[in-house]
């Protein structure tokens, strides 16, 4: 009799059930690739825009269009910074609200939904519906990326303070404080840290957000870069690609210090 | 007689400096706002309220039954969150090995060009990414897959990577004393470590991914965006309501389905 050589656990223990899984995940991959058409005329034809493009990387155009990008940038950086404010200060109040150990159960649910609603849609779809609103600009932007903030923030506001220490406030109460006094000395130290590093954080996301909701008319560098890929000025849209990934990472890098130093 | 001295939170430093951040913040703010006042044409946001009234209006009820010419942008939808996900898992994995500090092959070489993968994958949104790929295989659902791995790669790179370097070490020094080679250490003593977090990171960002896929379609990279982007370009509000629903009911299936596997994993 040979001996036979380990082999670690299956994940799944029944066998019917592992193989049942198998199956399924090979029945639907084989339909989902199937449902992909493919034109390999046109992909070949691509492939030398591709390598166009990618090569336009090495030698990235900032000047001939420099005028555009300069204005798209800084309106995707005063937009951002304008939504950010905006976001946050409508952020607190919805979420204190909808914190289960402050707020009263009407309140709750109400908070609640209102952070619901601002988590599920993409920005972008956001973006569509203000920009029938309020017309082409970066006023439509500026109201999607602060309608996403809330719903951020708030929510991970409201789940900060459902986890602070009661005794700071049991003890803040004790010396006769009313609720705005509880709220500042005993709540707000505890949930500050970690909201700072939140707000510079999503001022990051948002940022982001801001490259990509002109597309759909909200202002900001997007609507350069799809003009650019329109036009097929692959040279111009590198040089817009490479301004965002710089301010990316260094508001990422920023973000990063500024969360260490405060923890 | 000397005054009691009174409590104070900061000393005068420190509040100088609080006092000096909020002014710059403040100032920052206002040139923030004036840029985008001054690009605003205030006649059209006056009468925002009747507009969105009047969208409103037109938006409900939905059409019921552009529903049945949904289900094939959907089941598109699907096919590009869940194969740009296995795309970009596949090569997401090998970049995070070379990432790791612990498993790379090659600290001086190998580690920052992984690590630039990432950072500039995780840069560019995923939308981005359609653009361009759309201008260069075309307009269609291949575009869409592979934007939607590229983005992937950046996310599942970096928290994956950040897991290996978690790992207990005294496991592989034990499958090492064993005289195991390099790739039964890897088979054998790591790949155990961080599967659980593998898939967890996997059907997170597959949760992600459905999302984003339901929108790549407005710069023509397939999926039910397309019919989105069609529907707004000619006002067909009450289709835009149905495309909305069954956004929504994708996303909150995805949403309740991901977090099910997730916490039967972990």
């Amino acid at each position: 009799m040979s001996a036979r050589a380990w082999s670690p656990p299956p994940l799944i223990a029944n066998p019917w059930l592992r193989r049942g899984l198998a199956l399924a995940a090979a029945a639907y991959l084989l339909a989902a690739v199937s449902s992909i058409e493919v034109n390999w005329e046109r992909v070949r034809e691509g492939l030398d825009r591709g390598a166009a493009f990618v090569a336009s990387f090495a030698r990235p155009d900032f000047v001939s269009r420099w005028g555009d990008i300069h204005e798209g940038i800084v309106e995707s950086l005063s937009m951002t910074f304008a939504a950010t404010a905006i976001g946050i200060a409508l952020a607190l109040p919805v979420g204190l609200g909808a914190a289960r150990n402050l707020a009263p159960a009407p309140v709750y649910a109400l908070c609640r939904g209102v952070i619901a609603l601002s988590r599920t849609f993409q920005e972008i779809i956001v973006a569509i519906l203000f920009v029938a609103m309020f017309g082409f600009g970066p006023l439509a932007g500026v109201a999607t990326l602060a309608f996403a903030t809330i719903g951020f923030i708030a929510k991970l506001l409201a789940e900060d303070i459902e986890d602070i220490d009661p005794a700071q406030v049991e003890a803040i109460r004790a010396t006769g404080a009313t609720w705005p006094q509880i709220l500042v000395y005993g709540v707000a130290p505890q949930v500050m840290p970690r909201m700072v590093g939140l707000s510079v954080y999503r001022l990051d996301i948002n940022f982001r957000e801001s490259a990509v909701i002109g597309i759909v008319g909200a202002g900001g560098i997007g609507a350069t870069l799809n003009t650019a890929f329109d036009r097929y000025e692959f040279d111009t849209a590198a040089a817009i690609i490479l301004v965002i990934i710089a301010i990316v990472m260094g508001s990422e890098y920023l973000s990063s210090v500024v969360r260490r130093r405060l923890q | 007689m000397t005054a009691v001295p009174v409590w104070r939170k900061r000393n005068r430093r420190e509040a100088l400096t609080v006092w000096l951040g909020w002014i710059a913040g403040i100032l920052l703010f206002a040139w923030s706002w004036k840029a985008v006042s001054d690009a605003t044409m205030w006649v059209f946001v006056a009468d925002a309220h009747i507009q969105a009234a009047d969208m409103l209006s037109r938006m409900v009820p939905p059409r019921w039954s552009y529903m049945e010419r949904l289900w094939r942008p959907l089941w598109d939808t699907l096919n590009i969150a869940t194969l740009g996900t296995l795309l970009g898992l596949a090569i997401a994995v090998p970049v995070a090995f070379l990432a790791a500090r612990n498993t790379t092959p090659s600290r001086a070489f190998a580690r920052p060009l992984a690590l630039l993968i990432i950072v500039s994958s995780r840069s560019i949104n995923s939308l981005i990414w359609a653009m361009l790929l759309v201008t260069v295989l075309g307009p269609g659902m291949l575009a869409g897959i592979v934007a939607i791995a590229l983005r992937s790669i950046g996310f599942i790179g970096k928290l994956l990577y950040e897991a290996i370097e978690e790992i207990d070490p005294t496991q592989v020094e034990a499958i090492q004393a064993t005289g195991a080679s390099r790739l039964q250490v890897l088979t054998h003593a790591i790949a155990p470590q961080v599967m659980p977090a593998l898939a967890g990171i996997s059907v997170y960002r597959w949760d992600i991914n459905i999302r984003e896929s339901t929108v790549l379609g407005l710069v023509g990279a397939g999926g039910i965006g397309l019919q989105l982007m069609a529907s707004v370009n000619v006002l067909a509000w009450p289709q835009v309501t149905m495309i909305f629903i069954a956004i929504l009911a994708t996303v909150v299936a995805s949403e309740w389905l991901s977090a099910k596997v997730r916490h039967a994993i972990i």
